[in-house]
C-alpha cells in the first residue's frame, strides 16, 4: 500500500527546484528517488539548504513554485513510498 | 557638501549611513523592497522609494531602478553600503554616467581590487606574498576539477565578486568539489549577482587580520590599523576586534606597510580594507582588497576616533586626508559582536520571524548599530545580521567585560540569535588570552551537519 509523504519547508524561505538557473531541476514528477537524495533547495537569509528525501519513493506532486517564497512548514512536494 | 544622498542598501548599514548623513546635515533617500517596508531605514530617512518585489535581483541589486530613484529624487550621490552593489564596477560607472557620485572607490579600483584575481596579481607585483591559487575565474565544474588537482587538495572555492563568506566552500577531494561547486555558484549569483568562482590552496586555521585604509583624491593613502577577524564560522566573521592580540608593534607596522603598498599600486581611492591571512609562524599573506565599507568598521572607529562613513563622504567631495595612523591617539580596545538571526545550537540555521521582545543594552563603552525594534518582522529573504554590538574600553580585558555586561542585558526573543554563543566565546580562557585562530569557534558548536 503506497504511503504519501509530505516534504515540508523546515523554515520560511525561497524554494528552488534546480541547483542554479542553468541546471535541470533536481527532480520531476514521476522520478524515483533514493533516501537522502537532494530534492530541492531552500534559501533562507542567503543560506541555501539542500532538502533531502527522508525515504526511497516516487515524486507524485511538486507543490511549491520555483523561486517563490514559502512559509515555515509549507508543503514543498509529495512523495509516494511503498 | 551634498544636499541629498540615496542609500542603496537595507538593514543596519542603511541606518548607519543615514545617521552619518544626518550628522553632516545631508538629506537622505532610503530604498526598500516590498518585504522591507516595515524596516527602520524607511522610517528614519527623509524620503523613501519602495522597489517592487522582494528578491535582491529585483530590488537592492537592481541598478536601473536604483539609478532612476536617485535621478527622480534629485540625489547627488549614492552610498552603496556593503554587499549588493557596493563592489559592482558597472554600477559605479552607471552612477557617474548619470551624473551621480558613487560614494566609494573609483570604478578602476573596483575593477582591480574587487576582482580578487587581479588584485593578487598586483600584490605579487608590489612584492607582497600571496597564497597559491587558480589565478583566473572558473565557470565550469570540469575546469574546477582540473585546477584543483593541479593545486592539490584541500582547496577553497571562492566567489570572485565575493566577500562575507558567501559562495565559499572547502573541498577535501574531487567528490566534494562536484557537489559543492554548483551550490557555491548559486550562492555567489544570488548574493553578488555574479557566479564566477576561483580556487586556491586551503590554509588550515590561519588568523584573519585586515587593515583599514583610506585614500584621498591627492594620492594620499593611509591606514587606520588592523582588525582581528579570526573568530569566524563557515568563513563568516562573528566577532571582530581592534587592535589584534596577535600583533606586536613590529608586525603591525609591516602588515600596515604591505597593505599600503598594495593600495598605492592601484591608486586606491576612498575607504577599503586589505585582508591578510596570518599563519602559526606569523607569516602573512595578502588575500584580497575589499573595496567597500566593511561590516566591522565600527571597531576601527572606536579605537581611532575616525568616523569612516563621514570620511567616505568627505573624500568623495575631494577633501584631503590631513592625518595618518601615527597622528591618532590610541583609544584603547574595541570588540564587535555580530548578532545574527541564527541558531548556534542548530548549525546556525537562519531564524526569521517576529521579534516579540526586544531589550537593547547601553551604558558606558557600548555602541549598538541595528535596524530592529520590538515587533519587527525579520524577513527570510536577506542577510541574517540583526545588530552589531560594539564595546570599547581602555584595554582588552575591559572591552571583554563591558561586552559581557551588555550581552547579559540584551534580549531578542523568540528569534534565535548568536548572543548565547558570544557569551561563551568571551568567557573562554583561550579567547581571553588572545590565543585563537579561524578554527576557534568550532569547539562551541554541535558537530557539523553534513548539509
Amino acid at each position: 500500500m503506497a504511503k504519501r509523504v509530505e516534504i515540508k519547508a523546515p523554515i520560511a524561505g525561497v524554494f528552488y527546484r534546480n541547483p542554479s538557473p542553468e541546471d535541470p531541476p533536481y527532480v520531476k514528477v514521476d522520478d524515483l528517488v533514493k533516501k537522502k537524495q537532494v530534492l530541492c533547495l531552500l534559501e533562507t537569509m542567503k543560506v541555501f539548504q539542500k532538502i533531502k528525501s527522508p525515504t526511497d519513493g516516487k515524486i507524485v506532486e511538486i507543490i511549491a513554485q520555483n523561486e517563490d517564497p514559502v512559509a515555515d512548514s509549507a508543503v514543498l512536494l509529495i512523495l509516494e513510498t511503498e | 557638501m551634498f544636499n541629498k544622498i540615496l542609500v542603496a542598501n537595507r538593514g543596519e548599514i542603511a541606518v548607519r549611513i543615514i545617521r552619518a548623513c544626518r550628522d553632516l546635515g545631508i538629506k537622505t533617500v532610503a530604498i526598500c523592497s516590498e518585504a522591507d517596508r516595515q524596516g527602520l531605514p524607511p522610517v528614519i530617512a527623509d524620503e523613501l522609494v519602495c522597489l517592487p518585489g522582494f528578491k535582491p535581483a529585483d530590488t537592492y541589486l537592481n541598478m536601473e531602478k536604483i539609478l532612476q530613484a536617485a535621478r527622480e529624487t534629485g540625489s547627488q550621490a549614492i552610498h552603496p553600503g556593503y554587499g549588493y552593489l557596493a563592489e559592482n564596477e558597472e554600477f559605479a560607472v552607471g552612477c557617474s554616467e548619470s551624473g551621480i557620485v558613487f560614494i566609494g572607490p573609483d570604478p578602476m579600483n573596483i575593477h582591480l581590487a574587487g576582482n580578487k584575481l587581479k588584485a593578487k596579481e598586483r600584490a605579487v607585483q608590489a612584492g607582497v606574498p600571496v597564497i597559491p591559487g587558480s589565478g583566473r575565474g572558473i565557470t565550469s565544474l570540469e575546469d574546477a576539477a582540473v585546477i584543483a588537482a593541479d593545486i592539490g587538495y584541500p582547496v577553497m572555492i571562492k566567489a570572485s565578486a565575493g566577500g562575507g563568506g558567501r559562495g565559499m566552500r572547502v573541498c577535501s577531494d574531487r567528490g566534494v568539489l562536484r557537489e559543492e561547486f554548483p551550490i557555491a555558484r548559486a550562492e555567489a549569483g544570488s548574493a553578488f549577482g555574479d557566479p564566477t568562482l576561483y580556487i586556491e590552496k586551503y590554509l588550515h586555521n590561519p588568523r584573519h587580520i585586515e587593515i583599514q585604509i583610506l585614500g584621498d583624491r591627492f594620492g594620499k593613502v593611509i591606514h587606520l590599523g588592523e582588525r582581528e577577524c579570526s573568530v569566524q564560522r563557515r568563513y563568516q566573521k562573528l566577532l571582530e576586534e581592534s587592535p589584534s592580540p596577535a600583533l606586536d608593534d613590529d608586525l603591525r607596522e609591516r602588515i600596515g606597510q604591505a597593505a599600503l603598498k598594495v593600495a598605492r599600486s592601484i591608486n586606491y581611492f576612498n575607504a577599503g580594507t586589505v585582508e591578510f591571512m596570518l599563519d602559526g609562524n606569523k607569516n602573512f599573506y595578502f588575500m584580497e582588497i575589499n573595496p567597500r565599507l566593511q561590516v566591522e568598521h565600527p571597531v576601527t572607529e572606536a579605537v581611532t576616533g575616525v568616523d569612516i562613513v563621514r570620511e567616505q563622504i568627505r573624500l568623495s567631495l575631494g577633501e584631503p586626508l590631513e592625518y595618518d595612523f601615527s597622528s591618532l591617539p590610541g583609544r584603547g580596545w574595541a570588540i564587535e559582536c555580530r548578532i545574527n538571526a541564527e541558531d548556534p545550537e542548530r548549525w546556525f540555521l537562519p531564524s526569521p520571524g517576529v521579534i516579540e521582545c526586544y531589550r537593547p543594552p547601553g551604558g558606558y563603552g557600548i555602541r549598538l548599530d541595528t535596524h530592529i525594534y520590538q515587533g519587527y518582522q525579520v524577513p527570510p529573504y536577506y542577510d541574517s545580521l540583526l545588530a552589531k554590538l560594539i564595546s570599547c574600553g581602555p584595554d582588552r580585558k575591559s572591552a571583554i567585560n563591558i561586552m559581557l555586561r551588555a550581552l547579559g542585558e540584551f534580549t531578542i526573543e523568540p528569534v534565535k540569535t548568536t548572543i548565547p554563543l558570544h557569551k561563551k566565546i568571551l568567557s573562554d580562557d583561550l579567547f581571553v588570552e588572545g590565543a585563537f585562530d579561524t578554527g576557534f569557534v568550532k569547539k562551541f558548536l554541535p558537530d557539523e551537519d553534513e548539509d
